[in-house]
């Protein structure tokens, strides 16, 4: 079943005069609990590409479609607020920094989430087994400052998949690790998509790691390179 | 977890500057409640040393107003005398309901206190002053046994000054004669209680100034106009006529221009620390552009980014004027040291007066202040697009 997809997406900066092409023209169809990888050279438009698949930024031109909404049609956008709801329901992100808040423990970094959405009250039991599925719980009552950068960037994961998302947006998350902390995420991340059945989109410049990857999308000048 | 709490929370990633703006915050707030207090105090208090003075109207021999004035709330030296023969006069004028005559001396005395001081004795009638202060009260004994008695009463003050009781020797400075306490007066909070109180008689006698008086008490008939009955008086040759609303114009006017520089600088103290917590805010915002991006993208909607910056702002203020208002208590008799120090004249008793109602008044100016002071940061901080996270972690 297709989660996401996408037509004819394009991005155009403009820079002084220039117009730069950070995408041109890209389709695809990402299905539900597929994990796929991008790579491709350093200002290729990786970031670009993930996201306005992960309805972050907004195309130039081209249609996003999400779970049977649409989020961009011929340059209309959904509002702030809708935006906002649909992230809230559908993503997860993670990025290479870890932002987590330093005078908040473990456990309330990955429930903050929670303090945006009536919704959900703050699940203290899944932020247990995400912290477990994860290999932070002996942690959840420390502050970030006391943990590896390792366990920083699964603290991070965790607090993106507390609202149970459907697709996580993972934009370098092992660019700040080592090889064997890039390692362990990568065997997580594969675990989640197994257990969970998360729709994985990672940018990475691990080769490795994209290996792993049900698909490899090569980006290259703003398009996809087959 | 709320948002309260996370703005607790972020209020103490940096402790110091969370402290100092919180310290800043109640310094303004400290000199704010203060100089509102003393607004209060002072005038209720110039009204209660006037109103002890037991008299409308005082005569006394001319010389400068101001000197006379300071010289009946204060004693002082340079005194002026008129003629005793002046006062049955006075006495039997029908306008007049009770009069008393004074007289005043003041010495050097060289055992007072550490370098000596000058001492100041009152002169009075037994007969007709006691009257005049209908809240005299004394701890111990009474007034003098005789017109020409060898006796004093002390004030509160001066009993307590000068280590002594009823019955005690008492060495009258410059006369070197010995006199007896017979009487040692209750606290009033009036500038009697630093007062020495002797027979009128026996203090012309003793300092050879028979026949003479500084002043006359006036106390006149319920339907008379004061105002009237003083143009009369000024008919006398070589006498002033004070009257007591006269001398509260006098040191009101006097005082409001020394307390409209102290307003202006608690209103700049006070712009100052708003600025301060401002800038504090805005600091904080720019700092966090990302993570308030990333918030964002978690799912927060402008209205939590701006409930929470907005939050943080409102709970510097807030902690930050309680702890203001919890100085000016404490620091309550610090501040009116101060403020003597700063004051033309200075009347007894608290010139700092903390009414519940101008303590809540305070707290709620700062914390309005911090509150519209706050839409700034937090309209800035909610504008903060998700992207912004994620675009400035690539350069
Ligand atoms: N806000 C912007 N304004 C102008 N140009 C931009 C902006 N953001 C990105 N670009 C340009 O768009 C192109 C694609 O950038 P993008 O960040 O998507 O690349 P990337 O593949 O993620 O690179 P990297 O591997 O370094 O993260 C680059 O040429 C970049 O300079
Ligand atoms: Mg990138």
């Amino acid at each position: 079943m297709t989660l996401i997809s996408a037509e004819h997406l394009s991005k155009i900066y403009r820079r002084g005069n220039e117009d730069v092409k950070a995408l041109n023209d890209v389709s695809l169809q990402i299905e539900r609990g597929e994990t796929v990888a991008v790579v491709g050279p350093s200002g290729s438009g990786k970031t670009t590409f993930v996201n306005i698949l992960g309805c972050l930024d907004n195309p130039t031109a081209g249609t996003l479609t999400v779970d049977g909404t649409a989020i961009f049609k011929d340059g209309n956008t959904l509002s702030e607020k809708k935006l906002t709801l649909i992230r809230r329901k559908l993503f997860g992100y993670v990025f290479q920094k870890f932002f987590l808040i330093p005078t908040l423990t473990v456990r309330e970094n990955i429930l903050l989430p929670s303090v945006f959405d009536a919704d959900f009250a703050a699940d203290d039991k899944r932020a247990a087994e995400l912290a477990e599925m994860l290999g932070v719980a002996h942690r959840l009552n420390h502050l970030p400052a006391e943990l590896s950068g390792g366990e920083m960037q699964r603290v991070a994961i965790a607090r993106a998949l507390i609202g149970k998302p459907q697709v996580l947006v993972a934009d370098e998350p092992t660019g700040n690790l080592d090889s064997k902390r890039t390692e362990e995420i990568k065997e997580l991340l594969l675990n989640l998509n197994k257990q969970e059945r998360l729709t994985i989109i990672v940018v990475t410049h691990n080769l490795e790691f994209a290996k792993t990857a049900d698909r490899i999308l090569t980006i290259s000048d703003g398009r996809i390179a087959e | 977890m709320n948002l309260l709490t996370l703005a607790f929370k972020n209020l103490e990633r940096r402790k110091l500057r969370t402290a100092f703006t919180i310290v800043g915050i109640a310094l303004s707030s400290w000199v704010l409640v203060t100089l509102l207090g003393f607004n209060q105090g002072y005038k209720n208090a110039l009204n209660r040393d006037i109103e002890g003075m037991g008299f409308q109207i005082v005569l006394t021999a001319k010389g400068c107003p101001y000197e006379a004035a300071t010289l009946m709330l204060k004693g002082g030296t340079g005194l002026r005398y008129m003629p005793e023969s002046l006062y049955p006069e006075i006495q039997n004028a029908p306008e007049v309901a009770q009069t008393t005559p004074m007289i005043m001396h003041a010495e050097f005395d060289p055992y007072k206190g550490e370098n000596g001081g000058t001492t100041v004795f009152l002169g009075i009638d037994a007969a007709t002053y006691p009257a005049m202060k209908p809240y005299f009260k004394f701890l111990s004994g009474g007034w003098f046994s005789a017109p020409n008695a060898r006796e004093i009463v002390m004030g509160y003050e001066a009993a307590e000054l000068e280590q002594r009781e009823v019955g005690d020797a008492y060495l009258l400075p410059g006369s070197e004669q010995e006199f007896t306490v017979a009487g040692i007066l209750q606290r009033t909070g009036t500038q009697d209680d630093g007062m020495i109180f002797l027979p009128l008689q026996t203090l012309q006698e003793t300092f050879n100034k028979k026949g003479v008086l500084t002043m006359i008490g006036i106390r006149l008939k319920n339907d008379v106009n004061t105002a009237d009955f003083e143009g009369q008086l000024y008919k006398i040759p070589d006498v002033q006529v004070v009257s007591m609303a006269q001398v509260r114009n006098t040191i009101v006017s006097l005082v409001t221009s020394a307390k409209i520089i102290v307003m202006s600088v608690a209103a700049i103290a006070f712009l100052i620390a708003v600025f301060g917590v401002l800038n504090t805010v805005l600091m904080s915002v720019f700092e966090r552009y990302q993570e308030i991006g990333i918030l964002k993208s978690m799912g927060a909607l402008p209205k939590h980014i701006f409930m929470l910056i907005w939050t943080e702002t409102v709970l510097l203020c807030a902690s930050g004027s309680l702890a203001g208002i919890a100085f000016s208590y404490l620091f309550a008799s610090v501040s009116e040291r101060l403020i003597r120090a700063f004051l033309p004249f200075a009347p007894h008793g608290n010139l700092i007066e903390l009414t519940p109602n101008l303590l809540i008044f305070s707290f709620l100016a700062i914390t309005l202040t911090g509150i519209f002071g706050g839409l700034l940061p937090a309209i800035k901080a909610a504008k903060i697009r998700p992207l912004e996270a994620i675009r400035s972690e690539n350069t």
